[in-house]
């Protein structure tokens, strides 16, 4: 009799155990092709960080350029995976004796997708509209620009108020997006740009759409429909392309787990290069950062090599000041500062630093919470003493770090291309005045491309010299897909993520 | 009755009044300045005043107060510092989101503790009573994000059974959003489950004891008919109200559980407007979420009024 009660709860609870077990089991034969079709013609690649908006005019971040410029926005010209400019929208272009006149001959069949023709009359809407409409700072870039005309409907004349290399360059950059003049009504929910793939869908919270444009004007995309899938976290992404919810994790978030792909067949891991400086900065309006020798002595201090291997799996490149290897004025110079504590212990002591404390505060981003405790280790053995903030990131940091240089050292990757100027003056957050510096790249931005490259050398050598700030590494550019996935850019130097080449 | 309806009534606009303004104050006390954010680093402090100006953060604080409420009252929910867009139809979109995860963990809570919870009751001087009562207590201590991603691994990456991850809506593919569901809905429901469990056995526990039931035994019914005709009706009154603060803790879980399975509920709505300090959206979720917590809360209040007449009789 007593038996009855509990032999009926367990009859019930197996046969939901049992449910459930069916349930599962009619998963099984369909799971692995997750969200997307799978099928060779549509392709799902897993990011992090969704974009807040579809505005790169007027919201900053990384996110929003590296779905849309290349794929849906394109440029006069562009990078190569080797750093080179090349055409796009530009066919070719001259440059005038003074170097204040560019020429661009513009392709004559490029079509915006709201069906209207790219033409000069565009281009000079879209350099102009920079200076008037766009709110963040990149677009301080265009200002150089005294007038653009376009001559004919296929050439474009851009006249600058002193010679500048760096505008070309930036040009390649999302200042450099060509906008219709009838496309720009909603710019954060509807782009329209002349690219290989149009804006389909923004699921938001979850993935953006792009299908492909059958009326581009150049090759066209293998895949008919490419989603952009956004996750919060290093983990979800990778379960998401265990789990075949995603081809491709385009930014690889922790190195660490990189073991779980490498060691199966059915993965390929990409690896090369970025423009993502991981800088330990120095506040140098700090008395204690006024003596050089702390500042070479915080450099030798650091065990780079241990500090790669232990904070980002030893995946990434040591480069010994700003600028990555992908451009021209590149040279090795890690052994301006190689790793010397004795010499770190006996510079401090010269310049009177030894013992003190220094604040060094982290934004909640991976590779800085990682890295700054060897840093902290690292300092602590040449004789400083090292407390550790964490600054809620974007935010906190922006404020406390960014704006009121309110820190004595913090670590942030600075991913903008060519931001060695931008990064090291007096007015930025790093706080580095230097007239010297700025004469070399004042010079190097004047002169031809042969000066430009010897002066950037120099300019670079010069603030690894001086030690204006140390630099870890330079981030990697990691990528892990499906075996049968190809056209994947080893080196992510630019903002965009160039969907059209890829393939099965 | 009428008058305790009229106190509960009352209670819950004064708290939804109060809690309206401490929201605001902690959006105002927040760090960070949202107009930086948009506009990123390097940006002039010319750009960024003039951005305030655009988002109105320039304005005195109650002035920007009293216009959030009044349009709160007006169905209003204004437009996203960040994207542009209004805020009122992205919220009930995720909202619909949110409430699948808790009904769907709900259903699991109460398919695990109800039957449990009774038999830890029935049997709770026996080691099988027993020791369902130290699983439920390992339960109680797992938060439902650890639940979720041991789930993951073993019925995702291990075994893939499911997916790991992703939002399918029911309308568009019915097959998908049940598979996506399940894990999310256990891994929220399994921990509340356990919770449940300790109320269900205690309130059954205590039904055991009364006299009532003790003369229907008498009577020649056997327990579990005891137990089933006159028990489970009166052990449902504590029940309910624990519930009904579950309802509340499940709503808070769902927003940690969205993270782990990347699902575009309110909670994942919540942590971007947090992180890109759209404080407006931010404000917002916050205040869906206390009113749903208050309005359950009132509910319950109401229900326990319904189920147990003797309360009726003493209001």
């Amino acid at each position: 009799m007593k038996s009855s009660f509990p032999t009926r709860v367990v009859a019930f609870l197996a046969s939901a155990a049992l449910l459930s077990v069916t349930a599962c089991s009619a998963g099984s034969g369909t799971s692995s092709g997750g969200s997307s079709p799978g099928g060779g013609q549509d392709l799902s690649i897993g990011l992090v960080a969704e974009p807040a908006s579809l505005d790169f005019t007027t919201t900053d971040g990384a996110a929003i350029p590296q779905a849309l410029l290349g794929n849906v926005y394109e440029t006069l010209v562009k990078q190569d995976d080797s750093g080179k400019i090349v055409p796009s929208l530009a066919k070719s272009w001259t440059v005038s004796a003074d170097r204040k006149t560019y020429t661009f001959d513009l392709v004559d069949n490029a079509k915006f997708t709201n069906g209207k023709q790219f033409t000069a009359s565009d281009a000079v809407f879209s350099i102009n509209r920079v200076k008037t409409a766009w709110t963040i700072s990149l677009k301080s870039a265009m200002d150089v620009v005294s007038a653009a005309t376009a001559v004919s409907p296929t050439k474009l004349q851009v006249t600058l108020a002193k010679p500048s290399n760096d505008w070309l360059f930036r040009m390649t950059t999302r200042i450099g997006a060509m906008f219709s003049e009838t496309g720009v009504s909603a710019l954060a929910t509807a782009p329209v740009g002349t690219g290989p793939f149009k804006f389909s869908k923004w699921n938001r919270g979850d993935s953006i759409v792009l299908t492909r444009n059958d009326d581009y004007w150049g090759t066209k995309p293998n895949f008919a429909q490419i989603t952009l899938k956004y996750f919060k976290d290093a983990t979800a992404l990778n379960n998401a392309l265990l789990t075949s919810t995603i081809n491709v994790i385009g930014t690889v978030q922790a190195p660490e787990a990189l073991s779980q792909f490498t060691s199966n067949s059915k993965y390929q891991v990409i690896e090369g290069t970025t423009n993502g400086e991981v800088l330990l900065s120095f506040n140098n309006s700090r008395p204690v950062f006024k003596d050089v020798r702390t500042r070479q002595a915080i450099r030798m201090a650091i065990d780079h090599k241990a500090l790669l291997d232990t904070c980002w799996a030893g995946r990434g490149k040591l480069i010994g000041s700003m600028v990555p290897p992908t451009d021209p004025w590149y040279e090795d110079l890690t052994g301006i500062a190689p790793y010397d504590l004795a010499k770190a212990k006996s510079l401090l002591q010269a310049s009177g630093a030894a013992g003190q404390t220094l604040r060094l505060r982290l934004p909640t981003l991976p590779y800085a919470t990682s890295c700054g405790q060897v840093v902290k280790s690292d300092l602590e053995q040449a004789g400083l003493k090292v407390q550790i903030d964490q600054l809620e990131f974007p935010a906190a940091w922006l404020t406390t770090v960014f704006k009121n240089a309110d820190y004595d050292m913090s670590i942030i990757a600075h991913v903008e291309p060519r931001d060695l100027g931008a990064v090291f003056n007096a007015k930025y957050y790093t706080r580095y005045d230097d007239p010297t510096l700025q004469a070399d790249l004042a010079a190097a931005d004047a002169g031809d491309e042969a000066t430009q490259v010897a002066d950037m050398k120099k300019a670079a050598r010069r603030l690894s010299e001086q030690a204006a700030g140390d630099w870890l590494f330079l981030l990697p550019n990691l990528m892990v897909a499906d075996k049968d996935i190809k056209g994947l850019p080893t080196n992510a130097i630019t903002e965009a993520f160039d969907l059209s080449k890829l393939s099965r | 009755m009428i008058l305790r309806l009229i106190e509960r009534t009352a209670v819950f606009l004064v708290s939804l009044a109060v809690s309206t303004v401490l929201v605001f104050a902690f959006m105002a006390i927040l760090p960070g300045d949202p107009a930086r954010v948009a506009l990123g680093v390097n940006a002039s402090d010319a750009a960024v005043a003039e951005l305030r100006r655009q988002f109105g953060l320039d304005r005195p604080l109650p002035t920007q107060y009293f216009d959030w409420v009044g349009g709160l009252l007006h169905g209003d929910l204004g437009t996203s510092y960040v994207s542009k867009v209004a805020i009122g139809p992205q919220v009930f979109d995720r909202l619909q989101v949110t409430l699948w995860l808790v009904v769907a963990g709900m259903i699991v809570a109460l398919i695990v503790a109800v039957p449990a919870g009774t038999m830890m009751a029935a049997r709770h001087r026996q080691v099988s009573g027993l020791a369902l009562s130290a699983v439920s207590q390992i339960g109680v201590a797992v938060p439902a994000f650890l639940a979720g991603i041991l789930l993951i691994v073993v019925f995702a990456v291990k075994l893939g059974w499911l997916p790991a991850n992703g939002w399918t809506p029911p309308a568009q593919d019915p097959g998908m959003f049940l598979k996506q569901l399940i894990l999310p809905a256990l891994s929220l429901g399994l921990v509340q489950g356990a919770v449940l469990t300790r109320y269900v056995r205690s309130a059954v526990l205590d039904v055991l004891r009364e006299d009532y039931l003790r003369t229907a035994r008498a009577k020649g019914l056997r327990p579990f008919h005891a137990l089933w005709r006159h028990g489970l009706r009166n052990a449902a009154v504590p029940v309910v109200t624990v519930l009904g603060l579950q309802l509340a803790t499940l709503l808070i879980g769902a927003v940690v559980v969205e993270r782990v399975f990347v699902i575009p509920g309110l909670g994942s709505l919540l942590l971007d407007g947090v992180s890109n300090r759209d404080l407006l959206l931010v404000q917002d979720v916050v205040m869906v979420l206390v009113l749903a917590v208050l309005l359950v809360n009132f509910l319950v209040d109401i229900l326990y009024v319904a189920l147990d007449p003797r309360l009726r009789a003493s209001a």
